[in-house]
């Protein structure tokens, strides 16, 4: 693809524009902004990538995997902020997510240990297992602040804070995983994924794009799993103090 | 007279607001005390502090002469049990609602078992799988007091369990709890109703805004040379 027609491309981004204005949704500065980030976040990441590709690094690899996670960090921490130390807890999971996705495609010689392979496949897991810390921070905060009877009520029965939690905290488990789990059962006959699709235009045999495509599909019901459940379960356990009791203000969002 | 628990010199912040001013009183062993006051008295939060699910921030509290502190949370919360305002329900049926005191433990209840106690609080054996959420308030608050007892309750801590229920089923209740008294049970109950407190409580705890006012048998409601009691009495204190 050349430079102009990139540039033509542009028109997607005047449709939504002109919408806005016309039906005063208001998201003009945000549509420019967030096109804006996009054409210097990924021309910036182009650039990077090629120059990591050339230089086949190791280091430079491990560099850009650790970039990465300190990122998506950063983003999802937001959503927990009443859970001590979310931000290692966070870390934590996507560190385990990178080890166990790389640990099995590069220990099985599933794919090769170089860079092309290691910063893309790391990029998916980390950001869709960001998203999943995301929904399931959003979605926990909600279900303790609307079950603080319930959790109240187990403990008043004898329970263990584990107990107490138990339901909200498969809850949700549950509703992060979902969409993943959702997507994947529609996937090639409502949407072709876009790596897929990218590797189909860029030419290549549609069967081994298929194969990769599966290959990411199966590496994100891991991430979306272990990411809900090892910060779920690293998580609870703050909402409570020592003598097993609710602290209030981790309840009520204060 | 003998006391399950007391208050000495208790005092509770919570976010740095105090909501419990030097509290100490007691209250005695296999009697009925009600536990009365206008709103914000800080009265479920005393019995939030006799069950363990808060902790007084000075003061000590004694369960049977022994700190509440030196007690395993655990064991004391299935001793000293508690029906909560508004009888919280679990999802599922009144026998899933029977079975959780068990369940928490990593134990059984038995069908036949969650019928007998079903029926000791005067609910019909029938409405064992029936959802616990589809039922009336004053079967939910049967419901909650037959589960807390499910637990070898020593101390059984009501809140506020028959507000907004009919004549008949606060009637129902109140014998109940009577009953569990004569089989040796301490009862501290909160109640708004004054009558209802005359009428079944033996000892009597007035609060107002984290103080307690007066303690003492029941007839001091009506005795007590205490200007604020006087003032409950009258329906002025506020």
């Amino acid at each position: 693809m050349t430079y102009t027609a990139l540039a033509i491309t542009l028109a997607f981004v005047c449709i939504p524009l002109v919408l806005s204005k016309a039906l005063n949704l208001k998201l003009g500065a945000d549509v420019t902004i967030a096109t804006i980030r996009a054409i210097v976040q990924l021309l910036a990441i182009g650039y990077v990538l090629q120059l990591i590709f050339n230089q086949q690094n190791v280091l430079y690899s491990f560099l850009m995997v650790a970039i990465m996670i300190l990122v998506a960090t950063l983003n999802a921490r937001k959503k927990g902020a009443q859970i001590d130390g979310i931000t290692w807890k966070l870390a934590l999971s996507l560190c385990a997510i990178e080890g166990i996705v790389m640990g099995v495609l590069l220990g099985f010689h599933i794919v090769p240990a170089t860079a092309q392979y290691i910063i893309p496949l790391s990029g998916m897991a980390i950001g869709n297992s960001m998203v999943m810390s995301i929904l399931f921070l959003n979605r926990f905060t909600v279900e303790i602040e609307a079950h603080e009877q319930e959790v109240e009520l187990i403990l008043s029965l004898g329970g263990t804070p584990k107990q107490a939690i138990h339901r909200q905290l498969i809850a949700s488990i549950k509703a992060s995983m979902l969409p993943t789990i959702e997507s994947q059962k529609t996937i090639g006959l409502v949407q072709l994924p876009g790596m897929m699709s990218g590797q189909i235009i860029a030419g290549a045999d549609p069967m081994q794009a298929v194969m990769f495509q599966l290959l990411v599909q199966f590496m994100l019901l891991t991430t979306a799993s272990v990411s809900s459940v090892l910060l779920g379960f690293l998580s609870y356990r703050t909402l409570f103090n020592q003598k097993l009791q609710i602290i209030p203000e981790k309840f009520t969002g204060q | 007279m003998t006391a399950a628990i007391t208050f000495n010199d208790v005092c509770v912040t919570i976010q740095g607001t105090q909501i419990i001013h030097d509290v100490s009183g007691l209250f005695p062993k296999g009697k009925i005390t009600t536990l009365i006051g206008p709103s914000g008295a800080g009265k479920t939060t005393i019995l939030k502090l006799c069950n363990g699910l808060l902790s007084a921030t000075s003061g000590a509290i004694m369960y049977n002469g022994q700190p509440l502190t030196s007690y395993d949370p655990i064991a004391l919360r299935r001793c000293v049990g508690m029906a909560l305002q508004g009888a919280p329900m679990i999802k599922g049926s009144v026998y899933d609602n029977l079975k959780l005191p068990k369940q928490l433990q990593g134990d059984k209840l038995l069908e036949a078992d969650a019928i007998v106690a079903l029926t000791q609080v005067g609910l019909d054996a029938k409405m064992i799988h029936k959802k616990a959420h589809d039922l009336s308030g004053g079967q939910r608050q049967k419901l909650s007091i037959a589960r807390t007892l499910i637990n070898p309750t020593d101390v059984l801590l009501l809140d506020e369990i028959t507000s907004a229920l009919d004549p008949y089923a606060v009637s129902e209740i109140e014998q109940l709890i009577i009953d569990m008294k004569n089989r040796g049970v301490t009862i501290i109950w909160i109640t708004h109703n004054l009558a209802q407190a005359q009428r079944i409580g033996d000892y009597m705890w007035l609060m107002q805004r984290g103080e307690l006012i007066e303690s003492g048998p029941i007839e001091l409601l009506e005795t007590s040379n205490n200007e604020r009691v006087q003032q409950f009495m009258r329906g002025e204190l506020v």
